[in-house]
């Protein structure tokens, strides 16, 4: 079964910090990824960019709207994704317990909805 | 929070696993006496503070919980053998209590049922922190790093179980008696080994597990006192507990065995487990738990006399390997031979278990590979295990440690 682990943390404190902190997160993150793949667990995945750098669309009564930053005011904003393979939610979870980003933010599991 | 309230919190800490094994024995429904006794405790909290505080909290609490549980069976219509059947274990339970002015303590019974041959391993080690120790289930599920509604529904159908199948509550009989204590310590130790990853209890929500494991040994130890498998795993925890403050430096930063500082090692707890492995020693019935037990003495050996004694160490995870065929012991063993004969001598102990597709995700193996790799000047091949090792890790501080370890190759 697919399960989508989406990385929510505030992203002011990423940004905030130390560049050798960053590139130990980073080097963190490459090295959860290969574990992923070398378990054969790994479908995909990215890290997003900061959300003043997106939009928001939505459509009401044939009136498209478009805004800037997140859909959501919140604390923690997505910040990435992984797109894993496992056998059940036990599984998923202990893999999104492994995630650099469950110690500085929170994951959230979702199974994928089977087509 | 008034004192009422203290008072009816300390009786459901530490009375609830009693009161709980007690009614279970009774009447073999241990949802049904969850229910029950919940409902006794909500009515103290309620009723003590206007009243004061019972003469006996946990007598007080007993009588609510029966009352609750016949007003239940009335309501219910349940058939009328059944409700007799019940009536009479509750009336019983009851009157027991209040002759000898103290509830049996049954909790090594309820162990038994928990930790039964016929309920699912994964749900043995949660059935007794929910039963016998009184967490919630979201506690539990966190611990195991399970989500909350999976091991909702993984307890509700082990009590399920118990109750259909007719699980005794009872201390199995001599014939039986090693196979269900060795299930019933396995699920103590992984209560243990779930409390060891907080070290510094970072959480504040979770009660140490490791020192509510070291009770539950203890209860066992000592009403079992012919056994020496409780004592063998009691040691085991205590020795390992006692380690405890030299795991972190005081900036919360990972401190591996070999490097700890032994002047922070618990002494009394030491000694107190040297003397329960003696103990366990004079069966003649050696098991997995005193062998454990023993390598970690060899360890300790390290605050008395400046060196762990590896060589010690690599014979008693032989006799684990062989016993248990465990591929965790022979990563260990792997180790423990590197310190005595060598990393080159450790790292083909280690290829021998290579191929297990289990430690494609078990960390412990890559952060040992990736040490003795280091060690054998083979960086290239030590980093790629690092970078496994770090990307299965669970524990941040584990994970910078390794991280450290990765970038200190060069």
């Amino acid at each position: 079964m697919q399960y989508m682990l989406m990385i929510y943390s505030d992203q002011s404190r990423i940004q905030a910090m130390a560049p050798e902190d960053g590139q130990k997160m980073m080097a963190a993150f490459n090295a959860y990824t290969e574990s992923l793949k070398a378990a054969g667990a790994y479908v995909g995945g990215d890290r997003l960019q900061p959300t003043s750098t997106g939009a928001t669309v939505r459509v009401r009564d044939g009136q498209t709207q478009v805004l800037d930053g997140p859909y959501a005011d919140t604390k923690e904003q997505l910040g990435g994704y992984y797109l894993i393979e496992a056998a059940d939610l036990d599984e998923a979870v202990k893999w999104a317990a492994r995630c650099p980003g469950a110690a500085v933010g929170t994951l959230e599991v979702r199974p994928v909805w089977a087509m | 929070m008034t004192p009422a309230h203290t008072a009816a919190a300390q009786a459901a800490r530490s009375g609830y696993g009693k009161l709980l094994a007690y009614l279970a024995a009774q009447t073999r429904d241990l949802a049904e006496a969850e229910d029950a006794l919940a409902d006794a405790f909500a009515k103290a909290l309620d009723a003590w503070p206007r009243t004061g505080v019972p003469a006996s909290p946990e007598a007080w609490l007993l009588t609510a919980a029966r009352n609750r549980w016949l007003d239940g069976l009335r309501r219910k219509r349940v058939r009328s053998d059944a409700r007799d059947h019940l009536t009479l274990a509750l009336d019983e339970a009851q009157a027991q209590a209040e002759t000898h002015h103290d509830i049996p303590d049954q909790r090594l019974r309820l162990i038994f049922a928990c930790a039964h041959p016929a309920i699912a391993p994964p749900a043995r080690a949660p059935m007794i922190l929910q039963t016998v120790l009184g967490f919630d289930a979201k506690a539990i599920a966190s611990a195991f790093l399970v989500a909350p509604a999976a091991m909702a529904q993984r307890l509700v159908r082990a009590k399920a179980k118990i109750r259909d199948a007719g699980i005794p509550f009872a201390i199995p009989e001599r014939a039986d008696l090693a196979e269900r204590l060795d299930a019933a310590l396995d699920a103590v130790y992984t209560v243990f080994t779930r409390g060891w990853g907080d070290p510094l209890g970072a959480d504040p929500e979770s009660r140490g597990l490791a020192e509510e494991a070291i009770w539950l040994g203890r209860l066992i130890a000592q009403v079992l006192p012919d056994e020496p498998e409780p004592k063998g795993l009691l040691a085991l925890m205590l020795h390992a507990h006692a380690r405890r403050a030299a795991r972190r430096d005081l900036g919360g930063r990972f401190v591996p065995l070999d490097a700890q500082d032994v002047s922070l090692w618990d002494r009394p707890m030491l000694h107190e487990a040297e003397a329960l492995i003696h103990q366990a020693a004079a069966a003649g019935r050696p098991a997995r738990f005193q062998l454990e037990a023993a390598i970690q003495s060899a360890h300790a050996a390290r605050a008395f006399t400046g060196q762990a004694d590896w060589a010690a160490v690599v014979i008693l995870y032989d006799g684990l390997v062989a016993m248990t065929g465990s591929v965790v012991a022979a990563i260990n063993r792997a180790v423990a031979l590197s310190r005595s004969e060598g990393p080159a001598q450790g790292l083909a102990a280690l290829d021998a278990v290579a191929e297990d597709p289990r430690l494609a995700d078990y960390q412990p193996y890559w952060a040992a590979r990736a040490d003795l790799l280091a060690r054998t000047g083979d960086k290239a091949a030590a980093a790629a295990a690092y970078d496994r090792a770090i990307g299965l890790e669970f524990d941040p501080a584990l994970r910078d440690f390794l991280q450290e370890r990765r970038a200190g190759l060069g």
